[in-house]
Formats: C-alpha cells, structure tokens, sequence
C-alpha cells in the first residue's frame, strides 16, 4: 500500500501537490439526506464549469443520478432553525472552520452560534478533493457564500407567501425575517417547517461585497477554541470505541528492506496479543498500547536490506538522477522562456552563477498520524487525521476491495498537517489490523514512525544564472530547480531574457507536499540571488527589486515591510544585519524584512520580523496574523536548522532529541502589516506567509557577517563572520 | 508485575488496574478517558502530555504510572472550577493562542507550573520557562502574551 501511495506522490501536478482522481459517488440522494437531517431546506452548490472540468479533478457525486453532478457543498436550514452546512474541508488549525462559518453567518445575518459545520465526514459531505493548495478561501468560501445568499433570499420568498407581505418589506436580522412594521417576523424553522425542498443555486445569487461585511472580515475567535483549552476536543487519536484495541505494525530496519521470516509465536504466547500477518505487513494488538509494544518488540524478523545513499551525497545524487519519462506536470508548467539568455548576459554588466541547495525536512505534526478503525457488517468506518479524506476513502475501498460506499472516513479537526497527511497510511494498518481481529482498533504512530515512514519536503538542488547592467535592470534570469518543485519558479522580476526549467529527478527519500511546496525554496534562491546582484552592482536592495518589478501588488508589500521595518533609515549594530525579500504564490504576496544578530560562537538569532502581506478581501484579521507569524516561526526551522539526516535507508534523526524544531526561545518579535484589498476576491493564507523569511534571514546574515549562505538550512551549526 | 490500584486525579480518587511500567499518559488517556493530555513525543521533548504532579510539571509520556501513585495528580480536565474556566485559559482563548490546538493543553499545564514557581514572568522569563513545548503551528507570540495577561489577572485575583 505504502509504495502505491509512494507512486501517487510522485506523480503529483506541481508534482507535489495532490489533485489527482479520486473515485467516489453519490453517498445520499435526496431521500436519504432528509431521512437523515429531517426536513427543512436543502440548498446545494453545484461547481462551475470552469472549476468542474479542471484536470485531476474527480468525479463528484451526490444526491444520486437525478441529481446535480458537481457538487461542492450544501447547506440545510432545519425546522428547528439550525443552520448546518456540509463541506468536504478539513481543519488543520488554519481557522477555517471559523472562517466558513463567518462567510455563512454573513450572507444568512445570522449570530455564529447558529450555525454548525458539519466537516470531512465523507458519508455526510459531498466530494473534495481535499483540504490543500490554499484552496478552501478562494474556493469552498465563495460556494457557501452564494448558498446562504440564496437561502436568504428563499427564506424572504418563504416569509412573503407565508405572511402575505411584501417581499420588499422583508429583512434578516439576527437570525429571523422580519417585516418593515416590526411586529411580524418568523424563524428559519417556521419558514422551513414541514418542507422537504432541495434547491440549487442559481448564477443570479447576490453575495454581500466586501466593503459591506460586518461578521466576515471581522477577527472573531475561533469557534470551537474553548474545546481546545479546555481538552475536551476529540482529535482522532482521542476517539475511543466500545471494545476498542490497540495496534502497532511491524516496521523494516531501513526502506525498502524486505522482510525474509519472521517468529511470531513468543509475541503470540503473550496474553491478549493478536498477530496480524498479511504478505510484508506484519502487526499485532493487545489491550494496551504498552502490551502492543511489548508483543511488538517480542516479534523476530530478518530482514534483506539494500544499500541507498545518504543525505552527505544528497545533491550530487539528484543532480545524477533524472527522472525517468518526461517528468509530469510540474515540468511543464514550470517552464518559463523568453529572449535568450546568452544575449542578457552579453547585455549585462555584472554576471552572477551560484547554487543553492535544499534539505528535506519533516513536517513533524504534533499529532503523529493516527487511526481509529470500525468493521461492522461488512462496513468500515475510519476516523483519522488526514487533509484529504476522499482519497483516504479511496485507498481504504482499494485496499480491502470494497466499494467505497461502504467505507466512511471521518476526520475530526485535527492536531495539524502541513501537507503532510495528505496519505492515509495509518488508516489502511489500523483497517487491517481491525479486520484480521474482529474489533475496533486505535494506531497511532509513534514520533519516530512520523519521522521515518510519513514523506518528506522535497529536497533540492536549484541552479541561478543571471545579470544586470550597472544602472540595475535585470538582463537575464535563469533558474534551473532539480527535483525540489516548480511552484513560485516563475520570476516575478521583468527582465527580457528568462529561462526558468524545473528538473524532476529520482528521490533518495519517499517525499511529498509541503507546506508551501517549493515555492520556499524557489524564493530562496531567487531573493538571496538578487540580493547577491544587488550588492554586486553596489545598489540598495530595495531599490534593485523594485527597479525591476511591475507588479504592483508585490510592489506593495515590499514597500509596506520596508516603510514599517524603516528599510534604509538606520544601519545596523555591529554584528546585526538587516534583510528583505519578497515572493508571491498562490495569489498572495508577501514582503518580509529581517534583523539578525550573530550571537557568540557564532549562533544567529533572528531579531524580529517585519511583514506585509496580502491576500486580497481578509475574511479574519486576526487569525489571518496568526497564519503569517506562525508561518514565519514554522519557516524558521527550514531557514537555519532543520534537516533530515539518513544514511543507507535509516533516518538518523528521527526524535525531537535530535531533530530540532523552532521553540519558544527561536522566536522574534513581529510586526505584522496586513494590506486588505476589499476590492479582490480573498486568496488563501496558509502557505504563502512561509515564503520571504529565509532570505530576508539569509540576507541579513550577509549584511551582519559578509557570509553568503546559499544552502537550507543555513546555520545548522551557526555561522563564522569572513 | 506491580500494578497501581488507585491514582488521585483532579480531586478525586480514581481506580485503576495499570501495570506499573505503563506510561502514566497512556493510563489517563486509555484507562481513564482523559485525552486533553497527548502524545507528541514519547521522549519528554515536545510538552504536549504535560501533568502536574503536586504542582510540578512533568511529561506524563516518560513518567511511569508508578510514580504518580502518591501524588495528587492535576490534568487540563482539572483547571476549570465547573464553568469557571482557569485564567489561563481564558486568556489562551482571548488571544487566540493556538491554531491545531494539539498542543495547547501541554502548554496550558507547562504555564500553570511556570506561574506557580513565578507569578510575575517576564518575556524572557516566559520564554525560557516553556522552551520544552512545541507549538509546530508557531503560535508562541500569542501564548506568550497569553502567559503574560494570565499572569496579570491571577495577580489582582490574589489581591
């Protein structure tokens, strides 16, 4: 199964992020969904077409063959008034939960409270391709604007046949209609008692603009928070069921090993112990988890091992190894040519050639995949944590050769992911487990499976050739990415001659998506190269970027960061630097600017963080800076220290002992400038913010040292002044 | 093998049947339903099973369920007074100081042992005093203006 999801990855658009088929169909038609919601309305979104034919899309399903096809979500107003809305979307910790909920309460006039996400239940929710991509603003939050928009303008229909009033007379507040006279006003449920009415939205529906918001675009807290503070939130890894045992799974020595014999009667004799043997996947259960890992550590397996290479000769193997075949999607998107480059360079008055190299590291979510896994009658349901839900469902129906309809995954808000659950691994052991035993089993995967089985950030080895006249135009740019990823590969520099290539190669270490993808290391190399040029030429840094850009959205943030950090105003202490860089990717912009200071013995320590950013409408101010600064922390650990380190199919730092991650004492101060363009549809934010912190690090670094670090991370072991 | 009959959690006198080199995490979470506190680790590196024992923070990951037999054990399940939520709590929730919220609970528990040994931090102080906690969310501005309020309103609830 692992090597399956292995050669999924791989084959991912961008390479590696996730959009692929996912089989599915209809889980409930209409009958069925008012048997199981009760009466009341029913207003569903059906996607675009534009959005529907997209490739590697899926097929959507829902409300059986009569009904619409391309369903995103729906929306079930109850004759209770409950307002429930059902979206295939995952919390991950990025706010949406209360973001969706904001964009609903909006269009409906609805107080918060009233309303229920019903989230990544694939029995409840129909199709989604999964929660990645920072997808879910620009694209699940508009379909459930417009269906509560066009709820409300049903439920005014409703309340003007029922009252016999004028339609014009009519409004929303707070949760009920009301009429102009203040006397007659009804409940949802009054309006929607005792019907069964299903309708889908047409493309005349009015959503409420941005400058017009007042639930949207307003910090409101998180919905559920007090679940989280107070622990009564049930992550998967909490979810206990009647009879419940617990799994563990017999892992290889190193990858790709193969399991020769394995003893399994001493783990067997021990009281309780269930051994699950199924070809290579070997796994017991017990009581306990500790009797788990004890009737696991009393399992005797040989293995054949084979020898890989190791993280020392990483970037010399990728530059070695091309990928077989033409390299996929990711390959071609990523291309991006025009004039040629021998002729910028001729142009030019400066010249620059470097390389920069990129470390895998690990996501390292605080909850370790787990999985909680259910057979009754031949129906298997699954709670786990995992961005993508449907192609978990998938997975689970392939794997025990089931049809998906008798498979439900459910995945309670979960404890993070990064891009890093977009697999169901634990599901499918967890399943098996279950199956083989009869009983309901919890798996959960230790911080040294997550280290060692889950995948990685790609890793990378990115070449830059560029150059400029003395005055600061960029005359040539070209960038070539081995394997790392193509997304933010495109410069956003003008310049006449480009020529940008990413290289798909073969990867020592099963990898993925990450947070960002590459469009981190893209920005790296790009904005430690022109600061490079920029130095070079003897100009300000900030001058060369905006010299040579026209986009005035990036044009923005980059002014924005400079004027609030005081770019240019004031020099640095000794042994202080400052830096900036800019980057924009999946519709969003950012500008970051950096102070470090270079402790004794050479540690770097980031001062503070100055940014801007920009993703169009904000639909939560707050939550919004906690995605920026919070991406800036995670970024902090792939700028300066994290790595993973492996030698012949072993991870050697595969604990938090040894594997360090950013904490308390890592952090800046930040200060934080969001641009709100209510004049833009809203982009998503959980990725991007990533992007500019490494070479507004690594830049000013150069400033406080005269040291030009080109590798992530790059003080691993801090850094010596020249 | 040595087993532990009974642990003192929250208050009151709990009954268990746990061998002894079981992890006193395993045992709130799988014998007792007491989940706030998590897995992150295994290894006391990451804070997110923190406990107190008589007032002292320790990660319930490494620590036997043995040595928490005599003490009075307290969990996130054990800070609100009925409604009342625990100010650090509340001042979590005030600055949204989480995102996943997978580890919130460790780290509410680390800031209450933090508080009690010093109930007027400063940011250093903060900053130090919960280094063994990971937030991968990056939350740490906001937990430690968190800290810093909590620690403002358990001082004029003293007064």
């Amino acid at each position: 199964m692992s090597e399956k999801i292995f050669d999924d990855l791989r084959l991912e658009p961008e390479r590696y992020e996730l959009l692929e088929d996912a089989f599915c169909s209809a889980e409930l038609d209409r009958r069925t969904f008012f048997r199981v919601v009760g009466g009341g309305l029913i207003v569903a979104c059906v996607l675009g077409e534009a959005f529907a034919q997209q490739p590697g899309r899926g097929r959507r399903g829902g409300f059986g063959a009569a009904g619409p096809k391309e369903l995103g979500a729906w929306l079930h107003i109850g004759e209770d008034s409950a307002v429930t809305v059902y979206t295939g979307k995952v919390e991950i910790g990025q706010n949406i939960r209360t973001s969706l909920t904001q964009v609903v309460a909006e269009e409906l006039h609805l107080p918060l409270e009233r309303i229920r996400l019903v989230m990544a239940d694939t029995q409840m929710v129909p199709f989604d391709f999964g929660t990645a991509g920072s997808s879910s603003t620009p694209r699940m939050a508009p379909q459930l604007r417009r269906a509560a928009a066009f709820a409300r303008e049903l439920l005014l229909d409703f309340a003007a046949e029922q009252g016999k009033v004028k339609r014009e007379t009519l409004s929303i507040q707070d949760g009920k209609v009301v009429a102009a006279d203040g006397k007659t006003s009804f409940s949802f449920g009054q309006l929607t008692h005792g019907k069964k009415l299903m309708k889908v939205i047409d493309d005349k529906v009015l959503t409420t603009p941005a400058e017009k918001w007042t639930r949207a675009g307003t910090s409101t807290p998180k919905v559920d928070g007090q679940d989280f503070v107070t622990g009564t939130h049930r992550f998967a890894s909490d979810v206990k069921r009647p009879g419940m045992v617990f799994g563990k799974v017999l892992r290889p020595p190193s990858f790709k090993a193969e399991l020769l014999k394995v003893q399994t009667d001493e783990a067997e004799k021990r009281p309780g112990v269930t051994v699950v043997r199924d070809g290579p996947f070997v796994g017991v259960t017990a009581a306990t988890e500790q009797e788990a890992a004890n009737a696991l550590a009393a399992l005797h397996a040989e293995w054949k091992t084979i020898p890989q290479p190791s993280s020392e000769e990483l970037f010399e193997y990728l530059k070695k190894h091309p990928a077989q075949g033409s390299g996929g999607f990711g390959g071609r998107a990523a291309r991006d040519s025009r004039g040629f480059i021998a002729d910028g360079l001729k142009a030019a008055d400066r010249q620059l050639q470097a390389t920069y190299t990129i470390a895998y590291i690990a996501h390292a979510p605080m909850e370790p995949r787990a999985a909680v896994a259910e057979w009754e009658g031949g129906k298997l349901t699954v709670w786990t944590g995992t961005q993508m839900p449907f192609r978990v469902r998938s997975e689970l129906a392939r794997a025990f050769a089931i049809p998906e309809e008798r498979v439900r995954v459910i995945v309670p808000d979960m404890g993070s992911g990064y891009g890093g659950k977009h697999s169901g691994e634990a599901a499918v052991e967890a399943a098996r487990l279950a199956k083989a035993t009869g009983k309901p089993v919890k798996l959960v995967w230790t911080r040294q499976e997550e280290f060692t089985w889950a995948y990685f950030r790609p890793a990378g080895v990115i070449e830059v050739t560029a150059g400029a006249t003395k005055d600061g135009i960029l005359t040539a740019w070209e960038c070539h990415n081995y394997n790392s990823g193509s997304s933010a590969l495109r410069t956003p520099y003008e310049s006449a001659h480009v020529h940008t290539v990413f290289h798909p190669t073969d990867s020592p270490l099963r990898q993925g998506s990450y947070r960002a993808l590459a469009a981190t290391a893209n920005t790296f190399a790009r904005e430690v190269h022109m600061d490079d040029l920029a130095h070079a030429l003897g100009l300000d840094p900030l001058a060369f970027r905006l010299k040579n850009l026209k986009d005035e959205r990036l044009r923005a943030v980059l002014e924005a960061a400079a004027d609030r950090f005081g770019w240019g105003k004031n020099k640095p202490a000794d042994h202080h630097g400052f830096g900036i860089a800019c980057g924009t990717e999946k519709g969003s912009y950012i500008a970051t600017c950096a102070e470090v200071s270079i402790e004794r013995g050479g540690r770097v320590k980031v001062l503070r963080v100055t940014t801007a950013f920009e993703c169009g409408a904000i639909v939560n101010p707050n939550h919004l800076k906690n995605q920026v600064e919070g991406a800036a922390v995670m970024a902090l650990g792939g700028a300066l220290f994290e790595a993973i380190r492996f030698a012949n199919g072993k991870i050697l730092n595969a604990r938090f002992s040894d594997y360090r991650v950013p904490r308390f004492t890592d952090v800046p101060l930040f200060d934080t400038v969001l641009l709100d363009r209510k004049d833009l549809p809203s982009a998503g934010a959980g990725e991007t913010p990533l992007i500019a912190l490494a070479p507004a690090v690594g830049n000013a670094i150069f400033q406080a040292t005269g040291v030009r670090l080109r590798s992530l991370p790059m003080a691993p072991r801090g850094v010596k002044a020249s | 093998m040595a087993v532990v009959k009974e642990l003192h959690i929250n208050g009151s006198r709990r009954v268990v049947n746990a061998d002894a080199e079981r992890s006193l995490l395993s045992v709130l979470r799988d014998d007792l339903d007491l989940t706030g506190s998590k897995y992150g680790c295994g290894e006391g590196r990451c804070g997110a099973c923190t406990v107190l024992l008589d007032g002292r923070a320790v990660r319930s990951c490494s620590t036997p369920v043995s040595t928490a037999a005599d003490t009075e054990i307290v969990t996130i399940e054990g800070l609100a007074k009925g409604d009342k939520l625990h100010p650090l709590q509340e001042a979590f929730l005030k600055h949204d100081a989480l995102q996943c919220g997978y580890c919130t609970c460790g780290m509410i528990m680390s800031a209450v042992a933090l508080l009690s040994r010093d109930p007027d931090p400063n940011r250093e102080d903060i900053l130090r005093g919960m280094n063994g906690n990971i937030c991968r969310c990056g939350a740490y501005p906001r937990i430690v203006a968190a800290i810093q309020e909590a620690a403002q309103m358990m001082k004029g609830g003293r007064k």
